[in-house]
């Protein structure tokens, strides 16, 4: 187990002068109800260096950087930034101390332009006409020195998700920051782009700028950072100079316990087609197509996974194959039969075949957060004849069907009568994967299926799937995640802008060919040549 | 020709008069929709403005004071309704009911009260009001034909709430799109959270937004008991708040738009009244009940045309609640 | 604010806040009345007394009460569906235009037996039907329902007056009413039944049409909370997306949620028209629609609450209309500004006494928590 480092006002660099740490945080604690999201917390940032900062969800870096920008104020504890001590109350302190943050959602407003999102809370006066001047040339000049090119008059609700984040960055250092904290920056983006990004932090680097990087991938922070900081459940428990650390020990630290191996399957045998589909389209109110006459075939006893960056077809995928959204054209067979014929099939009828269908997005679709445990397990199939009588519902099978699933997909805590919210993202999840799988699909379709779900029930969740994919069942796997893909995919379908761009079998399947896959560029342009995204 | 002239011309001016306080409470409800407050409350602050107004003026025969009082009683329930929810995070469409409720029992019973005349405010003198105003040139345009007319009839001798009324367009349009309190504004009607990382404070945004609200339906009040009328009538009001909404949500928040649709409303209402007791050829004449309900079947027609769901300012009606 | 909050239990969320939302609405009115003069706990006295003090009092608060259990569960059953119903006015209105359509066309042929369920179903129907043209626009529009239905309440003022004036008047007679219907188109009062069982109490307006609005509390809550279909429709009104993937079909229950709260607002019309007035005239709404959303949201939306709700706006209706008659400055709208009143506290700012009720009860718990131990020391 690692101890904490010792915390040191200044660190020696190789040529013997000592400026002081960027930032240096000094017994950081937080509260929020009875949970103590930052435990007596310490961290020491090196100016003109990329920090990493790793951590299951929910181990409270998040919550350390909310502090630091302002978002929160620290129930106790000393910040220091270049070395002198700061009272951060509010992100307005923050970024006056040089401080700007990239949040892992974009805070833009979808209709405004680049400019005038740059502009925005930083205007030169109370008329804007001068601060659309200045920010102009502003941006002008960032762009040739970091390389962050972007049209300012362009409308950020147009605009492909690289380039929103080159957008937030871009706010921040017009705002002078000197202090960058990046908050998960890669999720969305291709491995590829993520290469950009990390060129771009680079640049950074090279003129002083400090980079603080949150991030659960230990890929990129081995890639890129000088150090790196691990958290666990509120505490900081280990901080490290990443040349001289491995993945293998940062997993270790983060989790507390070595890890499994991976996911063990059986040697499988597929069998018949399970769902087959041709010529999918489905255009949306503007005309654009979001799926593109796609075709394949999903067998029984397969895990085929759907790979590429979020935004190319893979969500409207699953909600047209689960019937919530009707498809513009082509067909779809389930076990040999074509069901798009009269009228489009709708989420029960899907069901009726059944077909179940893990959302992507389990507060919004997944579950009515407001309904009990109880009523959120059997949500989908609440016209169940086993859970209703003539007129009214049979609560008692209900229950017992609730206790049931809490038990075997260890849902904590098995109450039944709990209201949904407060069950952890990881719990929700398992209760919702129980719900599907409980019924035993012919097929079952399945998004993002550990997104916010800490390690330990990511195994859990993985292994069922594998479980359930032995038993015969057809699973249709859409992830973001490249890591998940390749550890659960027997197959695996390249989506980018909606259409099917590459399938790869498992065995020939690795991260930079999918990369090169997810932008479709995989006929002839080498990965470290690619232009910059507009 | 000349008859007919004078007829469109007055029907204009009907459209005007009509119009007005939709105009006032449509740019008031384009500030607060903007910045992501739902304001269903319009109809009770214009409500009990028009009340605190007519009783001023009958008190102290100021209608400056009266204006004054107006605005101040609106921008009262503004706050009210601000502090609801903004503050507490309250349901917003129920804080804006809460308010027009409110404000229909209130105004008669402190009517009551205070002048025990029914509900009714005194009656006031031609001192005590806003009276119709001869812009200048318009004697000596008089004689000449067509421009004369319009410049007497139409443009000339309103009174001066209604010519408030009409540059409160442009102005609502320049402080929303050339200003910084506009920019910010809208942005936090769209993403709330955007403008907090930016380190402005989401509620002071929103609190000004629902005052100048206050400050445009307590124009609109006014405008209703002391200068269209010369007193206040148990709910005078009748439902403008709510089809000034309805003008503001066909007009796509934008002001221009809902300008356009408020005076749509107005000719459209202009020209019912004119036709009240006027045999229409094939139907014969319309029951005026009919023409009074007029105003309430446009609104509905109005708002099942053309809304685009999307169009909404995007944050509108969620309470801003950090996280934590 | 570092305390760690403490969970409120069931007993205050449900119970007490709601209490400090109705004693701050009253204590506001009070501060009104003193402001136009009259003494409020004087007031208070009177209302108190006019409504529970003697058999006619009573009689009249639980008759005002019964409409209010109609508007209450109308707006409660919506406000489930995510939906506010503010036009529980013109639907009560048009219900019970359909119920005395209903009597006027059939009080000759047909006996009370069959008479009674017809004017159930009327008034229903007709109810339901003026909901659901806001229903079918909110639905497949986007039209704003709060919007629509106050424009309807305006159509719906409009209609009845041009039809009663014009169409259903009774020949040779001045005002805007139809004829009386006949004794088979009656329901009976309470005063009636109870003197057939030799009970005799002074007559008031209160009739069956109450056993009816409780059997309807009972109804809507096994409705909501015990089928199917009640299911699907609270998913709707908290997260229709997860209902859509439920398979629920929200523009469906969206516009049935609407017809069954139009429904019950119409039953408003079986009170009134077949059990009270037994001729169909106007204004026999009188408000009680916009009570409704008051007295729902008092009640947190849930049958229970809305009768509870229901009685004590029946004590304040009846209170003040005793009031109106012995104090001249004081009239009707009172209660209306105390209503909306109720609405502010009740609905807007519903939990603004948390953060003290909160303090309150930590040190509660902080006293008896050292008095125990004290006590095992």
């Amino acid at each position: 187990m690692a101890t904490r480092s010792d915390g040191d006002d200044a660190v020696v660099t190789p040529e013997g002068a000592t400026p002081p740490a960027a930032i240096d945080l000094r017994g950081i604690n937080k509260t929020f109800g009875t949970v103590r999201a930052n435990n007596d917390v310490a961290m020491t940032v090196r100016a003109g260096s990329i920090h990493g900062i790793v951590g299951e969800n929910g181990a409270g870096k998040s919550t350390l950087m909310s502090i630091l920008y302002g978002f929160y104020s620290a129930d106790s504890g000393v910040i220091r930034v270049a070395g002198k001590p700061v009272d951060i109350r509010s992100p307005n302190d923050a970024i006056a101390a040089g401080i700007g943050m990239v949040h892992q959602h974009f805070m833009l407003v979808d209709n405004f332009t680049v400019l005038e999102n740059v502009m925005m809370g930083a205007e030169s006066g109370p008329l804007l006409r001068e601060s659309i001047q200045k920010a102009r040339g502003a941006l002008l000049n960032l762009a040739s020195e970091y390389g962050l090119h972007v049209d300012p008059e362009a409308v950020v609700g147009d605009l492909p998700v690289g380039s929103l984040q080159r957008v937030e960055i871009l706010k921040a250092l017009y705002r002078d920051a000197r202090i960058l904290i990046l908050d998960e920056p890669t999720g969305v983006l291709t491995p590829q782009e993520a290469v950009q990004l990390f060129r771009i932090l680079s640049a950074l680097k090279e003129r002083g700028v400090t980079v603080i990087l949150i991030t659960h991938k230990l890929g990129e922070v081995m890639a890129i950072t000088d150090s790196v900081s691990v958290m666990r459940r509120g505490q900081m428990v280990a901080e490290r100079v990443t040349a001289e650390t491995s993945p293998e020990e940062l997993a270790e630290l983060m989790v507390g316990r070595k890890l499994k191996a991976g996911v063990s399957r059986q040697a499988q045998s597929v069998g018949k087609p399970a769902l087959k589909v041709e010529g999918l389209s489905l255009r949306d109110r503007y005309g654009v197509a979001r799926i593109d006459d796609i075709g394949f075939e999903l067998c029984a006893g397969e895990i085929l996974g759907i790979a590429g960056v979020s935004g190319n077809g893979q969500s409207e995928l699953l909600e047209v194959l689960s019937g919530i959204t009707p498809i513009s054209a082509g067909r779809i067979h389930v076990e040999g039969r074509d069901i798009t014929v009269a009228k489009p099939a709708l989420p029960d009828e899907m069901r009726g075949l059944r077909l179940a269908h893990v959302p992507e997005d389990r507060q919004r679709r997944g579950m009515v957060t407001d309904f009990t445990a109880r009523e959120s397990s059997i949500l989908g199939y609440q016209r169940d004849p086993a859970y209703n009588g003539r007129l009214f519902m049979d609560y008692d099978a209900i229950d017992t069907h609730c206790h049931d699933l809490m038990e075997r997909f260890d849902v904590r805590p098995p109450l039944p009568g709990i209201v949904s919210a407060k069950l952890s993202g990881g719990n929700q999840q398992k209760l919702i994967l129980a719900r599907e799988i409980d019924r035993d699909p012919k097929v079952l379709l399945v998004g993002q299926p550990t997104r916010g779900v800490d390690i330990g029930a990511i195994e859990f969740i993985h292994q069922q799937l594998a479980d359930l994919r032995d038993r015969g069942c057809a699973i249709l796997l859409v992830s973001v995640e490249l890591d998940e893909i390749l550890a659960l995919s027997d197959r695996i379908l390249v989506m980018f802008e909606g259409r099917i761009v590459g399938e790869v079998p498992i065995e020939e399947a690795d991260r930079s060919l999918l990369g090169l896959m997810m932008t479709n560029t995989h006929q002839g342009a080498a990965a470290a040549d690619l232009e910059p995204l507009p | 020709m000349e008859e007919a002239f004078l007829f469109v011309v007055l029907t204009l001016n009907a459209t005007v008069r009509v119009a007005t306080p939709l105009i006032l409470c449509a740019m008031a409800g384009l500030f607060s929709e903007r910045s992501g407050i739902i304001d269903i409350s319009l109809e009770g602050k214009m409500l009990g403005a028009a009340f605190i107004a007519a009783s001023v003026a009958a008190v102290t025969g100021s209608p400056w004071l009266a204006l004054a009082a107006g605005i101040l009683a609106a921008v009262c329930l503004a706050l009210l309704h601000g502090f609801a929810c903004i503050t507490h995070h309250g349901n917003q469409v129920v804080s804006g009911v809460a308010i027009n409720i409110l404000m229909s029992g209130l105004t008669v019973v402190l009517g009551i009260a205070w002048f025990h005349r029914g509900g009714q405010t005194p009656s006031l003198e031609s001192s005590e009001r806003f009276m119709p105003i001869s812009l200048p040139l318009s004697e000596f345009l008089a004689d000449v034909p067509i421009l004369g007319t319009l410049y007497g009839r139409l443009i000339s001798g309103h009174n001066l709430l209604v010519y408030v009324a009409f540059l409160a367009v442009p102005l609502a349009w320049w402080v929303l799109f050339r200003t910084r309190f506009g920019l910010r504004l809208r942005a936090v009607g769209e993403n709330p959270k955007a403008v907090d990382t930016a380190g402005i404070s989401v509620a002071w945004l929103r609190y000004r937004a629902v005052l100048i609200c206050g400050l445009l339906t307590g124009i609109a009040g006014t405008y209703l008991s002391i200068a269209n009328n010369a007193a206040f009538v148990r709910d005078m009001t009748a439902g403008q708040g709510y089809i000034a909404l309805a003008a503001l949500i066909f007009g796509k928040w934008r002001p221009w738009t809902a300008f356009g649709a408020c005076l749509l409303f107005g000719l459209l209402n202009a020209v019912a009244i004119r036709l009240q007791g006027v045999p229409i050829p094939g139907i014969g004449e319309v029951p005026v009940v009919f023409i009074q309900a007029l105003p309430y079947v446009l609104t509905v027609v109005l708002l099942a045309g053309f809304i685009g769901k999307a169009v909404a300012p995007k944050a509108i009606g969620e309470p801003y609640v950090k996280e934590s | 604010m570092s305390a760690p909050p403490v969970e409120l239990p069931p007993w205050i969320d449900i119970g007490l806040i709601p209490v400090i939302n109705i004693c701050l609405a009253l204590l506001v009115s009070g501060l009104i009345i003193l402001a136009i003069g009259e003494n409020p706990v004087e007031a208070m006295a009177i209302m108190i007394r006019g409504a529970l003090g003697y058999g006619e009092g009573i009689g009249y608060t639980l008759y005002y009460t019964t409409n209010f259990i109609f508007t209450g569960l109308a707006v409660a059953i919506a406000f489930h569906a995510g939906l506010f119903n503010i036009g529980g006015e013109g639907q009560a209105y048009i219900g019970g235009l359909g119920v005395g359509l209903a009597m006027l066309a059939f009080d000759s042929y047909l006996p009370f037996v069959l008479l009674l369920p017809l004017g159930i179903l009327a008034g229903a129907a007709f109810g339901a039907a003026w909901a659901a043209v806001p229903a079918w626009l909110q639905a497949y529009r986007g039209s704003h329902v709060v919007i629509t239905t106050i424009m309807f309440n305006f159509i719906a003022a409009a209609v009845m007056v041009y039809l009663m004036v014009n169409v259903l008047i009774k020949p040779g007679q001045m005002s805007p009413e139809s004829r009386e219907f006949a004794d088979a188109g009656q329901l009976p009062f309470m005063h009636e039944i109870l003197a057939g069982i030799g009970i005799t109490v002074t007559p008031t307006p209160l009739n069956l049409s109450i056993v009816w609005a409780l059997i309807c509390c009972v109804g809507v809550w096994a409705y909501i909370w015990r089928t199917r279909w009640g299911y699907e429709l609270r998913a709707v009104g908290h997260n229709e997306s997860a209902a859509v993937y439920a398979g629920a079909r929200p523009r469906h229950i969206v516009i049935a949620a609407m017809c069954i709260s139009g429904a019950l607002a119409g039953f408003v019309g079986f009170n009134e028209i077949m059990g009270v007035h037994h001729r169909l005239l106007l204004n026999f709404t009188a408000g009680y629609g916009f009570t409704g959303i008051a007295v729902s949201l008092m009640g947190r939306n849930h049958p229970v609450g809305v009768v509870l709700a229901s009685l004590l706006f029946g004590v304040l209706y009846q209170g003040g209309a005793e009031l109106a008659f012995e104090v001249p400055t004081i009239t009707r709208e009172l209660v209306v500004t105390i209503q909306g009143l109720v609405i502010l506290f009740s609905g807007a700012l519903a939990y603004m006494s948390t953060p003290w009720v909160t303090r309150a009860y930590r040190a509660l718990l902080g006293w008896r928590a050292a008095a125990t131990a004290a006590g095992e020391a």
